[in-house]
């Protein structure tokens, strides 16, 4: 790594208003020395890789708790694919069930970190993910 | 000897004590922290005396049940004369599968209802926008129209029983469809009972489902007041809410300080209206989130009670003293279930209903294990109402009234939480009021700030979650999980479809019409409503007429 700092968007997608571990994520990242864009709530796929490219940044996590995933980070996964964000490493948190895991990463969301993670662990999957 | 002279000679033999016994065995066996702090990350003492309530006046601040300040319950018989309302907030896919789940619920013995709606139905969406991709029935049941409702109490009984909807936005174009169905099964709307959530404030505040600005949104509120009081006198027009503040991550003192402050803004509200306060405000019901901390979470209620009874007889000056009570449900913490382990969170759960049945609630939701996992299998659900039962038959807790009154402990921190609450009141009113305060964030940044304290504390192993950061187990999970019917989207969709081609399309234009123009001047909405709503018109319909009317909000981004 160089010594540039990590950007790091995070993203509320669908209609979703649980925004506690969003925003928890968010100020831990922070601390931890990344820069760190949070969009706030209700952020279609196009909002989030649209915020991404334009905030160029390292890393995209999704925080959803709604349930609406398995529609949701497809849709986003194909759009950073289209605007050439393929490098950047997608991380996602939330309800999101054991047997949707394989699907998810195989469409390319690496970390996925459900309840009673610390944000340690998401830190150091970060730092030790990034391209 | 006076009091005065009785409290002198306590404080010395407590220091006498400090420095002999309790010195003697801090010098062998020093304590296991340093500090020991609530849920709230609030300081508690190693031992509380009647020096701590030194203060307390049993009459002024204590009473009777029943009577005014209310501190030691809202009747004078409380659970001996009857026991709380068993009411599990339930929702899931199709108005026909929770229909099912409903009926289950009052076969084992709940005693009311409490409808959980799919996110888009909590935005004004019907199921097809393609604003609701992804989200049919997920965290709740869809509501489109008048024909899911009807579909939703198919066969029960909704002149005997009372039902709670959590709807906010479109609270009352979802209240219409429960009176529109009630009417076309010929029962008279006045006898209907229940609670509506209706509770915009909070929206802003913590759970984050507004859809206009705060200004037209609450006039739609009192909107629904007014007509609450004409029509519906057994209807609670509003549960004013900590329990999504607490749930985002709030201490106690904020929930009940922010939740009381909410309150006092809708009375203010209905008194420009022009109503009468002793109308609306026996209708004004709460709702109060019960978390971990055992003693922290029996004083809020407590002091819940006693600040609302001053506020409405000492500030608004309500003569009729059912303004003056405050009635609330209480629903466990949804926040500390943990996904590891989940049986754990039957113990959990069990506690925190112990704590709302003994600081008084009348009605009771208590979670499932599974609910960090998934919405609640049949099997959890029923042993989350199963613990509200052995409370309410086997614990002896509901033998007397307000057990732990007098509690040293207990009143110092019904004390403590009302000069916090009275604090929080003053912040928010140099902030210009409830409205300004919310849009310069100011309760955003607070509940976020204690979020991610409480988050540090347990990263950092100050705090102990039983199976998180202590008593780790990697076993795989074992409970069954709730399976929603992979075809209900199609059904839902196919309903709304046959509603809109069958309907008479000519009356929902003319209906929809003349609300825009009542939206548009100052009328109240509620009739006009009901009459969009007889005639079939979708959710979709009614609050896009409104959203055009006035506008959506954006909140301010807060981290």
């Amino acid at each position: 790594m160089t010594d540039k700092k990590i950007r790091v968007l995070i993203a509320k997608p669908g209609l979703d208003g649980h925004d506690r571990g969003a925003k928890v994520i968010a100020r831990a990242l922070r601390d931890a020395g990344m820069e760190v864009i949070y969009t706030g709530i209700r952020q279609t796929p196009e909002m989030i890789s649209e915020a991404a490219l334009q905030e160029d940044v390292d890393v995209v996590g999704m925080s959803i708790l709604s349930g609406a995933h398995m529609t949701l980070f497809p849709r986003v996964m194909e759009l950073l694919r289209e605007n050439d964000m393929d490098d950047v490493l997608v991380v996602a948190g939330g309800i999101i069930p054991d047997e949707d895991v394989p699907a998810l990463h195989e469409m390319g969301v690496q970390g996925i970190f459900g309840p009673g993670t610390s944000t340690g662990e998401i830190v150091d999957f970060v730092r030790q993910n990034i391209l | 000897m006076s009091d005065q002279e009785k409290l002198a000679a306590l404080r010395q033999q407590r220091e006498q004590w400090a420095e002999s016994t309790l010195q003697r065995t801090l010098d062998r066996h020093p304590e296991r922290q340093d500090a020991f702090m609530t849920t709230s990350s609030a300081p508690v003492e190693r031992l509380y005396t009647p020096l701590d309530v030194a203060e307390l006046d049993y009459e002024r601040d204590l009473g009777f049940p029943g009577e005014y300040p209310y501190t030691r319950g809202a009747h004078a018989t409380m659970h001996r004369g009857r026991l709380w309302t068993m009411r599990m907030f339930a929702g899931f896919g199709t108005a026909e599968e929770t229909n099912e789940r409903y009926k289950y619920l009052l076969a084992h013995g709940e005693t009311g209802l409490s409808v959980a709606f799919d996110m888009p139905t909590l935005y004004g969406y019907d199921t097809d926008d393609p604003q609701a991709m992804g989200e049919f029935g997920k965290c709740g049941v869809a509501i489109s129209s008048l024909a899911d409702m009807e579909a939703l109490f198919d066969g029960i009984p909704v002149d005997e029983i009372t039902t709670s909807m959590t709807i906010n936005g479109p609270a009352a174009v979802v209240w219409a469809m429960y009176i529109a169905m009630a009417e076309k099964r010929g029962i008279p709307i006045e006898v209907l009972g229940g609670t509506i959530q209706n509770d915009i404030l909070k929206e802003y505040i913590a759970q984050k489902e507004f859809i206009f600005p705060p200004q037209p949104s609450m006039r739609l509120v009192v909107d629904t007041f007014e007509f609450g009081s004409q029509y519906l006198p057994r209807w609670n027009t509003i549960s004013i809410s900590g329990y999504h503040i607490r749930e985002a991550g709030s201490t106690a003192a904020q929930e009940l300080a922010f939740t009381l402050a909410d309150g006092l803004e809708y009375v203010r509200w209905g008194l420009e209206r022009g109503l009468d306060i002793d109308e609306f405000a026996p209708r004004l019901s709460f709702f109060f989130n019960a978390h971990n901390d055992f003693f922290e979470e029996i004083s809020k209620f407590r002091a819940a009670r006693r600040i609302w009874a001053r506020e409405m007889r000492e500030t608004f000056g309500a003569q009729d003293p059912r303004s003056w009570l405050l009635r609330f449900h209480t629903q466990t913490a949804g926040c500390s279930l943990t996904a590891q382990q989940p049986e754990n969170n039957v113990v959990r759960t069990a506690w925190q209903a112990l704590a709302a049945v003994l600081g008084g609630t009348q009605s009771l939701h208590t979670n499932s294990m599974d609910e960090a996992l998934s919405l609640p299998s049949e099997y959890a659900v029923k042993v989350a109402l199963r613990t509200q039962q052995l409370i309410a038959h086997e614990s002896g807790v509901v033998n007397t009234i307000d057990p732990l009154a007098g509690s040293y402990f207990v009143e110092a921190l019904t004390n403590r939480l009302e000069r916090e609450t009275y604090g929080y009141f003053q912040r928010i009113e140099t902030l210009g009021g409830v409205i300004p305060a919310i849009e310069k964030g100011f309760f955003q940044r607070e509940i976020a700030e204690a979020a991610y304290r409480y988050q540090t504390e347990i990263d950092a192993r100050q705090r102990i979650i039983v199976g998180v950061n202590e008593h780790v187990e990697d076993t795989p999970i074992h409970i069954p999980l709730l399976v929603i019917d992979p075809e209900g989207y199609e059904r839902q969709v196919a309903r709304l479809d046959q509603v809109r081609r069958e309907r008479d399309n000519e009356r929902v234009g003319t209906t929809l019409e003349a609300l825009r123009q009542a939206a548009r001047g100052t009328e109240n909405t509620m009739p006009h409503i009901l009459d969009c709503v007889r005639a079939y018109a979708t959710l979709g319909e009614i609050v896009g007429i409104f959203r055009q009317v006035f506008g959506e909000y954006r909140e301010p981004t807060i981290v």
